[in-house]
């Protein structure tokens, strides 16, 4: 449904010398310092590292949620940091879903609210709507619960919402920030199931971030893997 | 983001803090409604006076007499009237082209003659006044006891209470519906070979030869005649008794009735000096459908030659003083809508701090910055207008027990109850309409916030 001219040859996402540095204190973090990287259309790719080595960082610049302090983020070879905050917005609805640590669902809104809640953004209209919401959810293999809300859910099943949620104006990319933090290993591992699933029956490019190498191992096809802001290496897996 | 969805999600994230929301909108209805109550109390004083106003007929009314007559009370005036003498005469066409100059409703003659009303074999003297149909709408018959003439000719009488009294002493009120018989004096013309026909001359042509030759030897006889007339009502006070020069007038009949009576009056001596035939009028009232416009109909009638007079209007500086009162009245109602401005900001920039997050996680699923201003504009706005609609609701309660108060205080003094609250249709959208843009200009701080909020900083872990 995204189709730009340049697509057709531009890998899904490059990265050339990118750094975002903080002010702090008297001196500077350097979150992410200097990263070059390329990610192919479809792939799934795992960044790993300890906490403070910037792949949540670097994953909220590939989102377009924060702007590189130098260097480009080309998505699609469309250059992020040239991007009006408007623009900006318009690639997040677009082109990128988001699943968090912490699901970061809306309390007070039902399951369905929440997955149509991306839609009203885009503008999607009123009549497609609902199809579309159970569309995703059946996606996620949530057809049922829809009038609840996230409290009422467990772990796995929010997780599970929000990756509906993601999906609900079928991007091209999606960018999951430690998916499976917050659940046990047998439901982290559904999710990544799922995930791995997704991408390749929509032909979508997944970055997900994560610090448990085990589980990247399992479904990533390439580990990248960061520290201090650097990339430290890469291993592409069969 | 389309205008439903915001509207959608604003109104569910005010039903979120139910209370807190529910508390704000009520302080902006408390605002809406003292400005409401202060407003429509202006707007009732103002039509009160003015109904008075109207009421008594002085402000809207133009009285006309003819330059050739009542020389010698305004040496002003006389020295601007070159040649009196040659001034227009107040005749039938005079009044017909007054008639049907802009603004004005009606022309009628102002007439007062002797007459007698005769009751149980007893005469009773009194000055009898034509007046218009439209002398209803004067404040004299608020108080009417019976009814108002039916119709231009009816053979009616309207009788002031202190002459009622004087015919029936026990119960005036008894009179109404009874028949009584007026006594008056017809005008009849003489034709110009009076003499010969041998009818009964008047003085002023003793030898009627010359005068004969000259063709002005026009004269009337004034004739007792009686008419039956129903007394249908009685009234408290003269209408218009404050314009009235001669002395107070006792009896009323239907001003077209009187006419057709041709009854003598007091101007008839001066035509009949004039002579040349034709009814002229001592005085013509013109009555104006708005104040505003009397001074214009006063000028229009200056061109035509005549001389008017006319009550200065009152209502312009009325009006000025009533400008300075609303003003005051709505600072004053203003000042509580003032603190509900504060209330909505805190509640908003409350709102704000608690929904950091979810505003985070909104951007980061596509709002954009815009899209998350005019979220809160739109929660600023319901509130205002809900706010502003419960507003209404109360002033309007407010109102109507002023309303009440007034009508019982009034009647405690034997008084007729008067509105002096009148909520006006364009006060009620007014309202609202401030109520929503006063409301938005609060949001404007809290909602730019919500707009910068950095996304990643916080949606970082807890």
């Amino acid at each position: 449904m995204n189709s730009y001219p340049s697509s057709k040859v531009a890998p899904a996402v490059r990265t050339s010398d990118v750094c975002r540095y903080y002010p702090m204190g008297g001196g500077i973090i350097r979150a992410v310092d200097g990263i070059s990287l390329t990610i192919e259309r479809g792939e799934f790719v795992a960044l790993l590292g300890q906490s403070g080595s910037g792949k949540s960082t670097l994953l909220n610049l590939l989102a377009g949620l924060d702007r590189p302090s130098s260097g480009s983020v080309l998505v699609q070879g469309r250059d992020l940091a040239k991007m009006s905050s408007e623009e900006l917005a318009a690639y997040r609805r677009n082109d990128v879903g988001m699943v968090f640590q912490a699901f970061h669902l809306i309390p007070s809104m039902t399951i369905t609210e929440n997955v149509e809640l991306p839609m009203r953004f885009a503008e999607v209209e009123r009549t497609e709507r609902g199809q579309r919401v159970r569309e995703s959810l059946e996606q996620v293999g949530l057809g049922k619960r829809m009038e609840h809300r996230p409290s009422e859910l467990s772990g796995g099943e929010q997780q599970r919402v929000s990756l509906a949620r993601a999906l609900a104006n079928r991007p091209s990319l999606l960018l999951a920030d430690e998916p499976t933090g917050n659940l046990d290993s047998r439901t982290g591992e559904d999710i990544l199931n799922l995930i791995r699933d997704l991408s390749l029956s929509l032909g979508m490019t997944v970055v997900m971030v994560t610090h448990e190498r085990a589980l990247a191992e399992r479904f990533a096809q390439r580990l990248v893997f960061l520290a201090d802001g650097k990339l430290l290496s890469q291993e592409a897996l069969a | 983001m389309k205008g439903y969805d915001l509207f959608e999600l604003a109104v569910r994230n005010l039903r979120q803090s139910k209370l807190r929301n529910g508390l704000t909108t009520v302080g902006i209805s408390v605002g809406v409604a003292s400005l409401v109550a202060m407003l429509s109390l202006g707007v009732g004083l103002q039509q009160l006076a003015t109904r008075r106003l109207a009421g008594s007929g002085m402000f809207d009314t133009v009285f006309v007499t003819s330059k050739q007559d009542f020389r010698g009370f305004d040496r002003e005036d006389d020295k601007k009237t070159e040649h009196p003498e040659n001034a227009p005469v107040l005749d039938e066409p005079a009044r017909g082209t007054m008639t049907h100059l802009q603004y004005v409703t009606e022309v009628e003659p102002e007439i007062r003659v002797m007459g007698e009303i005769v009751s149980g074999g007893q005469a009773h003297f009194g000055f009898v006044t034509g007046l218009p149909m439209s002398a209803r709408e004067n404040e004299a018959f608020d108080n009417l006891q019976g009814k108002f003439f039916s119709g231009p000719l009816a053979e009616e009488v309207i009788l002031l209470n202190d002459f009622a009294k004087e015919i029936d002493p026990k119960d005036p009120k008894e009179l109404i519906g009874q028949e009584v018989t007026l006594r008056y004096g017809e005008r009849q013309a003489l034709a110009p070979d009076s003499e010969s026909a041998g009818r009964p001359q008047l003085a002023g042509t003793p030898g009627g030869g010359s005068n004969s030759a000259s063709g002005d030897d026009f004269g009337f006889s004034v004739v007792r005649k009686t008419q039956k007339l129903k007394v249908v009502g009685i009234i408290e006070e003269e209408p218009y008794g404050g314009m009235r020069t001669v002395s107070r007038g006792r009896i009323f009949l239907p001003v077209d009735l009187t006419e057709k009576l041709n009854m003598a009056q007091f101007t008839d001596m001066r035509s009949s000096l004039r002579g040349g035939g034709g009814k002229t009028y001592m005085t013509l009232t013109v009555r104006v459908k708005d104040p505003g416009k009397v001074a214009q109909v006063q000028d229009a009638i200056n061109k035509m030659g005549f001389r008017t007079f006319s009550v200065l209007d009152a209502t312009k500086s009325l009006r000025r003083f009533f400008t300075v009162l609303d003003l005051f009245l709505g600072i004053f109602g203003s000042l509580a809508l003032a603190v509900a401005t504060l209330a909505i900001i805190n509640t908003l920039v409350m709102a704000v701090l608690e929904r950091r997050r979810e505003i985070g996680v909104m951007k980061a699923i596509g709002a954009s910055d815009r899209d998350v201003k005019r979220l809160f504009f739109a929660e600023a706005g319901a509130m205002g207008f809900f706010g502003g609609v419960l507003g209404i609701a109360l002033g309007f309660a407010i109102g109507k027990a002023i309303n009440i108060g007034t009508g019982i205080y009034l009647h405690r003094h034997q008084l007729p109850s008067e509105a002096v609250w009148i909520l006006p249709p364009w006060l009620i959208g007014a309202a609202i309409a401030f109520s929503i843009v006063v409301s938005l200009l609060a949001g404007l701080y809290p909602a730019s916030r919500a707009a910068k909020l950095d996304p990643v900083q916080t949606l970082k872990y807890e």
